[in-house]
């Protein structure tokens, strides 16, 4: 796990991750503006490391009802306000961007921060941002999978030799500057599904894994079918670091935090999914074996300790912002998490 | 409420012709009731990319909005090759794979021959119920002998129609408010 950065003694690790979505809050039914929600991202990265969360995310969606495009440009900016706490991409589109950018983008950011930045690659879930910037949706697949490699191919070697479809050649190529340490860890994005994920397997590289609801259990055969297929093609799971990212809440009671996060979640995303999250499927979010981490701190340390039995993962990173959760909330909840939750999780997993 | 009448072909007339009786019957019936009308004849529909239904453009984002804001569904549609046209299935294909999830839905079919009689049964049905749709159990069936000249000529299909609609839109109606209550009882 070293190459991820992550020493598994000190327990499962604990981030956060916003998609950099600008949406009203239904309670007011007001939105703050586009400057004012990534100054907030800001504050709340700032407000996390205080608690001492371990990461911190951002991601990229081209579209209406989002304000994070230049993702790396926000992360840059977070790098700078913050000191421990690490920083990546959640996710950065790789499909649409080129490689070599990207990379000289993070590695700047893993500079700045002074070796803090990782990038998560994914292949977008909205996909408005092909054409705004110019790729076709047929080549969805094969986009992501070349430009990863070149990627990972970045990364890995100071000198690149490499030629594909989607982007001109590149003879013994320096990317620069270098971060930090040589290399960044790099993880794929995984929407939930085995056969995604079994891709992530197959490349021998970390696995984020998203997930909205549902049994816990579910996404366990996931897991599994990542870790069945790194073995496969001869990487030792061992060393291949999974996270899980979903909705989070905390408040006193279970039935306070449905109260007060259903709105958003349901209002959310009707307006960036077209159609909302059903209520009853969103009660049995606080089942114990629902994977949504919602309910009282109490309740969602046992939660993520039987997810942590389950998939033996490294990282939770919890999504508590989306559609317009007010600042007030999100300090709140930050603030339970450092004062209840990451406690009592770094103590039932830290391994010593 | 809101109601959408879904005439599922671009081409010929019986199918859009009984879809006129039934908004006619909606409408006298149900003037409170806010009714779309989408022939596909009259918009010019992208094939399905796979995208989510927001991110289309012009006449296809249009019919995909329509139909997800909808809380009631009449579709019509032909037989063509011994199933639903392809125009039809389109519409199925641009929407999310739960989009009738909380809409009640009804059929009607026009047909050259009695011998498509199950087509709407064994074809159509599956496809709803898997999007989620609450089905009007008993639809409408109706053949080319029924029409003379864009009308409807035979009394039994009318009253049929009838029914149709005032089924659909009390399941509509019955199914919101078990919803409404449901959903109170949660508390949240």
């Amino acid at each position: 796990m070293e190459k991820y950065r992550i020493d598994q003694h000190k327990g499962l690790e604990f981030g956060i991750y916003t998609l950099g979505d600008h949406l009203s809050n239904p309670g007011t039914g007001e939105r703050i503006s586009a400057e004012q929600r990534i100054h907030e991202i800001i504050e709340y990265a700032k407000l996390a490391e205080q608690a001492g969360i371990d990461f911190f995310s951002v991601g990229e969606s081209h579209q209406e009802y989002f304000a994070t495009q230049a993702h790396a440009v926000v992360l840059s900016a977070i790098a700078q306000a913050t000191e421990t706490i690490k920083l990546g991409s959640s996710s950065t589109i790789i499909s649409t961007s080129d490689p070599v950018r990207v990379y000289e983008n993070f590695a700047t950011i893993d500079l700045i921060s002074k070796g803090r930045a990782e990038i998560i690659a994914g292949r977008a879930s909205r996909v408005g941002l092909f054409e705004l910037l110019g790729y076709n949706l047929r080549d969805y697949e094969e986009l992501f999978e070349e430009k990863f490699d070149l990627l990972v191919k970045i990364n890995e070697e100071e000198v690149v030799n490499w030629n594909g479809e989607f982007r001109a050649p590149l003879n013994n190529a320096q990317v620069l500057p270098r971060p930090q340490n040589g290399s960044i860890p790099i993880w794929r994005a995984v929407g939930g599904s085995p056969a995604s994920a079994m891709k992530a397997g197959y490349a021998g590289v970390g696995m984020f894994m998203a997930h909205l609801g549902g049994p816990a259990t579910v996404f366990k055969r996931t897991v599994d079918a990542y870790r069945d297929a790194a073995r496969s093609r001869g990487f030792d799971p061992a060393e291949l670091p999974v996270a899980t990212a979903g909705f989070f809440y905390a408040a006193e009671t279970s039935q306070q935090a449905l109260k007060e996060l259903y709105p958003h979640i349901n209002e959310g995303m009707k307006k960036t999914n077209g159609q909302g999250f059903p209520k009853q499927h969103f009660a049995q979010g606080v089942d114990p074996h629902n994977i949504m981490n919602i309910g009282s701190p109490q309740q969602i340390i046992e939660k993520i300790l039987y997810q942590h039995e389950l998939f033996g993962h490294q990282r939770y990173i919890a999504q508590i912002d989306f559609g317009g959760m007010p600042f007030n909330k999100l300090r709140k909840n930050i603030e339970i998490i450092g004062t209840e939750i990451l406690p009592a999780i770094k103590k039932y997993t830290a391994k010593d | 409420m809101k109601l959408v009448a879904l005439s599922g072909s671009i081409i010929g007339s019986k199918t859009r012709t009984a879809m006129d009786y039934c908004l006619k019957a909606v409408t006298e019936k149900y003037p409170e009731m806010q009714v779309t009308l989408l022939d596909l004849a009259d918009y010019n529909v992208q094939f399905s990319d796979g995208r989510n239904y927001l991110e289309y453009e012009g006449d296809t984002k249009y019919v995909a909005k329509r139909i997800m804001e909808a809380d009631a569904v009449i579709i019509g549609t032909p037989i063509f090759q011994a199933s639903i046209p392809a125009t039809l299935k389109n519409i199925f294909d641009l929407l999310p794979e739960k989009a009738f999830r909380d809409k009640v839905v009804s059929i009607l079919v026009t047909a050259g021959s009695s011998k498509h009689y199950l087509i709407a049964e064994q074809q159509l049905k599956p496809i709803l119920s898997y999007m989620k749709a609450q089905l009007v159990q008993t639809y409408v069936f109706i053949e080319e002998k029924d029409f003379y000249r864009k009308e409807i000529t035979n009394d039994d299909i009318l009253f049929r129609i009838h029914r149709l609609v005032e089924d659909t839109v009390v399941l509509a109606e019955t199914y919101i408010n078990i919803r409404e209550s449901k959903e109170a009882e949660y508390g949240f």
